[in-house]
């Protein structure tokens, strides 16, 4: 099992396109936050006529978990499409190349090798995580110092600040990781899916890419029936779910809750439909594998 | 005629009278502010706005004559209120160019108070008028609203313990005008997590108006501020 994995991760390090990823990762995070550091002006759209009631300190808002906050949810959403790069060519790349019938002449259960696959799928998209963690909150850190963290916020028709102190900020972020790991997971268990009923990597990726661009347009529609009707459904709507761990609660003078969250509930229930869809998809992926005709 | 000649007098004389009478409590209130030449004082701030979620703050205060204040949070990101500054008694009294008309009385906390209106005599000065509120027994101004041109009205309620020999308050609740805050739609790609908005508000004035709380801990009085604080950032 564990020699499996290490032939997975190797043939997965050996892949140029794995690391397109984090060459991408790399280029955005250090684009933003030299783009910050230059110009703080993107503070203005956010604070819009906040300044005319209240004097803030503008150099403190902009600190390493404000940055870490900004680009996760720049990144978070294309992200999905880098997972993709590497777990639609899970089993499609072998057919592609051939390898695909010489690897199931091995005495090793389908079963084992999908799941030995979708094993390396969620271990490089840790490892994305990871590495953004790294530069998005640790660089950020280093480079802007850390303080509070304002979170901007539009709940329904209501705008919100909130403060949240910076000793009760380390866990949140990684929570959200933790949730991000698993919202990424739905995405690697997709592209492996379709990677199934594919000859060639390229099919799995566009398809994957494609359900989610989709997905994520529809699930940012703001129209009641969609609302109501299609987006508890679509596993886009929970993408961004890793935000709920910083909407704190507030006490009924308007203050926020240390160590609190808004709404856990909703969080739960957002990890379970997640990792409903994991189950589900990865169970299909199994199911088809199984049966999948490799020689014709 | 000689009725009416009398009567008039009369009048005059009595508001004559009472005009006096309020320059003199004023004056009474104004001289304990004013033996206080700087200050820093340590307390918590507490600022509600309906849009803004924040910690209750841990403050300084900083004054020196004639109207220098500053309002520091000892850590984090603090939301200072822009018209804070009027929390010093001395910025509404401190200069004597204004006419005092007296308004009569009013109560306060079941209390009876003398109530002074406060126009300036400079025609540019973006405070329109003020109105304070001086208890009569302790020479102490409880309360205070300023109309200014630009930032809307101020509204300021005291209460005093310890420092009241000074003119120093032990708690300020200050109102002001707060703009309504709105993010652009479709910039945050909010998490919806399906909870029913909060019922709108009935307060008309929600969104509109804020409070901001200061509980003083302590002054230190007339040793001397570091004139720096107040350009600092």
């Amino acid at each position: 099992m564990w020699s499996l994995l290490q032939i997975e991760l190797y043939k997965i390090s050996k892949r140029p396109r794995t690391y397109i990823s984090f060459i991408a990762i790399a280029g955005i995070v250090l684009i933003i936050q030299a783009a910050f550091k230059a110009d703080p002006g993107y503070l203005n759209i956010l604070m819009q006529n906040v300044g005319d009631t209240f004097e803030v300190d503008k150099s403190k808002v902009i600190n390493g978990y404000f940055m870490c906050y900004m680009i996760l949810n720049t990144l978070l959403i294309q992200v999905p499409i880098l997972v993709a790069l590497v777990a639609g060519d899970a089993i499609s790349g072998e057919a592609n190349m051939g390898t695909l019938r010489l690897l199931l002449t091995k005495p090793i259960s389908r079963t084992k090798i999908i799941g030995i696959k979708f094993l390396a799928s969620i271990i490089y998209t840790v490892g994305l995580l990871v590495f953004m963690a790294l530069l998005a909150l640790f660089l950020s850190m280093a480079i802007f110092g850390v303080d509070d963290l304002l979170v901007f916020r539009a709940k329904a028709d209501e705008s919100q600040i909130l403060q949240i102190t910076k000793d009760d900020i380390m866990w949140r972020y990684l929570a959200a990781f933790a949730y991000a790991a698993v919202a990424l997971t739905v995405i690697a268990a997709l592209a492996l899916f379709l990677s199934v009923f594919a000859e060639n990597s390229i099919g799995p990726i566009v398809a994957t890419v494609c359900i989610v661009i989709i997905c994520t347009i529809i699930s940012n529609l703001n129209i009641p029936i969609i609302d109501k009707n299609i987006k508890p459904w679509l596993f886009t709507s929970y993408l961004v779910g890793w935000k709920g761990f910083f909407y704190i609660a507030i006490d009924e003078d308007n203050v926020p809750i240390r160590g609190s969250m808004e709404n856990w509930p909703a969080i739960r229930n957002s990890l379970f439909i997640l990792l409903a869809h994991i189950a589900v998809l990865f169970g299909a992926s199994v199911w088809f594998f199984k049966r999948k005709d490799i020689l014709t | 005629m000689k009725k009416l000649l009398t009567v008039l007098f009369i009048t005059s004389t009595i508001s004559a009278n009472a005009q006096t009478e309020i320059n003199a409590l004023l004056n009474k209130a104004k001289a304990k502010i004013e033996s206080v030449n700087d200050y820093e004082a340590a307390g918590v701030m507490k600022t509600n706005v309906a849009f803004l979620k924040v910690p209750i703050a841990k403050v300084k205060i900083y004054f020196a004559k004639p109207n220098k204040l500053k309002v520091k949070s000892e850590k984090g990101i603090s939301f200072i209120p822009k018209g804070a500054v009027s929390i010093n008694l001395n910025n509404l009294t401190g200069n004597n160019k204004f006419t005092v008309i007296d308004a009569g009385t009013d109560k306060i906390n079941g209390a009876v108070v003398r109530v002074a209106k406060l126009l300036p005599q400079d025609e540019s000065s973006d405070v329109v008028l003020s109105t304070v509120f001086i208890d009569e027994v302790r020479n102490l101004i409880l309360k205070a609203k300023t109309t200014t041109r630009d930032n809307g009205t101020y509204e300021l309620e005291m209460t005093y313990g310890k420092y009241e020999a000074f003119g120093l308050p032990d708690k300020i609740v200050f109102s002001f005008n707060a703009k309504d805050y709105k993010l652009p739609k479709g910039i945050t790609f909010d998490f919806d997590d399906g909870a029913a908005p909060a019922p709108a508000s009935k307060d008309p004035l929600k969104g509109k108006k804020g409070r901001a709380e200061i509980v003083f801990k302590s002054y230190v009085i007339n040793k001397g501020v570091n004139q720096a604080i107040f350009t600092s950032q």
